[in-house]
């Protein structure tokens, strides 16, 4: 978990780097300690992801007749998870930048963090991993500069699989956080 | 070795279903008692019976002795052909009879008789509406088990679970035998983790209905329901204390993992008492009130653990295997259920608490959600047959095993009450 938080942010940083003039090299920022500079690596990567989702909402709306709130097409997003695992993997980088530019930019959005497992076993233990999952995005969305007030992270356990069987290609969907604004 | 056989009884009332009896361990510790049918009124009755008998036969203590051949039925011990019961092998007999009152009531009474001694070692008489027929047959077999074994029967008891059907999620209460269904809460999203307060009239579960587990609790004798956690993140996993003052349950609202907290009834004094950062859940409220048990992820993979309800240092108490979860204590505190995997098959297990030495009760693959019924003698899980969730019973010490239930929909995290 702290490792994939870590480079992710690390990604950020790189990100924002590669469209603003250089600036030192940000190795501090890993400590995760230094509160000014990571505010303004998620500032970079929120510079530069705002466009991404301002494409990709566009892109979203194209595909869609009848599509919902500017929020509601750029997050229903998944990440996925490995089984019994909780770290979220690097290729989310890019879709958690995104999401996080766009509710920096918009502080009045809150988004759910839903986690979700596959079916096997305990319902309750289920639950407590699916929150993991949740929290694990909650964490990755907060370093990148989203306040705890502007998410909830829950879990459904193993209670709203998306996939229906006993193979591990429905497992893999049932795997993950999705993220969803909140509809009030 | 194993000396099994099936025994199904077959219900005229309950078209679906069929219980099967699974009893192992050979014919010689088992009771032998006769029911003589219930007279006086006919067929109209015939349900005392037959409920009375298969309340008996599902313990697997008790083996019954045909006597329905004897017509008209027996209802003194001085009818010479009493003695067709004891030449049978029983060892006991239940007479009794049917009493159709002119108030529209009915009035049951039965005796238990000592088959070779031909005392009387009970009798009762009770009367009911038409309606509460098998509420009636339940508790004679209660007096019945209870003198025969020696320990209170638990056939008057109820069980709470969920069933889920299609996309519709019901939170029901049952008879101890899966009859008599009463739905509790109906909603189209998920309930989990029904749990009884320990007077046997309120449930708490989670439910889904506000899109995140919310734990309420619901009065079942007069339906009202309240909220009782609702925090920031997930609430779950509700244990009643066995005063009924408290509940422990898992909550998220610290940003630190699922953790163990304690609540008063009313929902106001929130105490938390685990402290780590990963997984603590499903706690269990000992029997004393002394001990909470509960299962952490703390050693990298899923154990039961054991922790004074007070909150403080946590004793780990499963070490075989890598998946040991849901432990439900025994109504004596001295052993605890729980489900553990191997080979990727989920099983009931009990370990004995003083010894560590566990015992694996069942053979299905995806047996789950133990709970102990009051006396200790059994255990209800869940379990899936023919590809959906059924309840099912398996005794304390594994030789008996009943499958209560095939009905449409799938049935999960059954809860034993009183």
């Amino acid at each position: 978990m702290k490792k994939a938080v870590l480079s992710l942010v690390v990604v950020g940083l790189l990100a924002g780097c590669s469209t603003a003039e250089k600036k030192p090299a940000p190795i501090v920022d890993s400590s995760q300690r230094d509160a000014a500079a990571r505010a303004a690596a998620a500032k970079a990567a929120a510079d530069k992801a705002a466009v991404e989702a301002n494409a990709l909402n566009q892109s979203q709306l194209s595909g869609q007749a009848n599509g919902g709130s500017e929020a509601e097409n750029l997050f229903q997003k998944s990440i996925y998870f490995q089984y019994n695992q909780y770290d979220v993997s690097d290729q989310y980088h890019s879709v958690l930048e995104a999401d996080a530019a766009y509710l920096n930019a918009h502080p009045n959005v809150k988004v759910t963090l839903q986690g979700n497992t596959d079916d096997r076993g305990s319902a309750e233990y289920n639950l407590a991993l699916g929150q993991r999952r949740a929290d694990a995005v909650r964490k990755a969305l907060n370093l990148l500069g989203v306040p705890e007030s502007q998410m909830e992270a829950v879990s459904f356990g193993m209670e709203k699989p998306r996939a229906e069987g006993d193979n591990e290609n429905a497992w893999k969907q049932n795997r993950r956080t999705d993220i969803v604004p909140q509809s009030e | 070795m194993r000396l099994g056989f099936i025994l199904l009884l077959l219900f005229p009332l309950w078209t679906r279903a069929a219980m099967t009896i699974d009893i192992s361990g050979g014919e010689q510790s088992r009771i032998p008692v006769a029911i003589s049918p219930f007279a006086g009124a006919g067929d109209a009755y015939r349900v005392i019976t037959d409920v009375v008998g298969a309340d008996l036969a599902r313990t697997g203590e008790l083996k019954l002795v045909d006597i329905s051949d004897l017509q008209p039925p027996l209802t003194e011990s001085i009818d010479p052909r009493f003695s067709v019961a004891r030449q049978r092998g029983a060892e006991a007999v239940v007479l009794g009879k049917v009493n159709p009152l002119s108030n529209g009531q009915i009035e049951v009474s039965f005796r238990l008789m000592d088959a070779i001694k031909q005392t009387q070692l009970a009798g009762y008489s009770y009367t009911a509406n038409a309606t509460q027929m098998r509420a009636i047959a339940h508790k004679i077999a209660d007096v019945v088990y209870e003198k025969l074994i020696g320990t209170p029967g638990v056939f008057s008891s109820h069980i709470a679970y969920v069933i889920k059907h299609g996309k519709q999620y019901s939170l029901q209460v049952a008879d101890a035998d899966g009859q008599n269904v009463q739905t509790v809460l109906r909603s189209k999203e998920p309930i989990i983790s029904p749990a009884w307060s320990p007077d046997g009239t309120k449930l708490a579960y989670v439910s889904f209905e506000k899109k995140k587990p919310v734990i309420y609790v619901q009065s079942l004798t007069t339906g009202q329901r309240r909220v009782l956690a609702n925090f920031k993140g997930s609430n779950s996993a509700p244990s009643w204390s066995p005063d009924g003052s408290k509940l422990a349950l898992v909550l998220t609202r610290d940003n630190s993992g699922s953790q163990i907290y304690v609540i008063n009834a009313d929902g106001s004094g929130l105490k938390r008492l685990t402290f780590g950062g990963g997984i603590d859940t499903e706690p269990d409220w000992s029997p004393s009130g002394q001990s909470l048990l509960f299962t952490s992820g703390r050693g990298g993979s899923p154990q039961i653990y054991m922790m004074p309800a007070s909150g403080g240092m946590a004793r780990r108490m499963t070490f075989q295997g890598n998946y040991n979860v849901s432990p439900a204590w025994s109504p004596d505190g001295k052993s605890f259920a729980y489900v553990q995997r191997t080979d990727g098959r989920f099983r009931i297990a009990v370990m004995d608490i003083a010894s560590g030495q566990t015992q694996v009760l069942t053979q299905g693959g995806f047996d789950e959600s133990p709970s102990f019924a009051a006396n200790g003698k059994m255990i209800v899980y869940a379990a899936r047959q023919n590809g959906h969730g059924v309840l099912a019973l398996v005794s304390s010490d594994g030789k008996t095993k009943v499958h209560l239930s095939d009905v449409a929909g799938d049935l999960e995290e059954p809860a034993w009450g009183k």
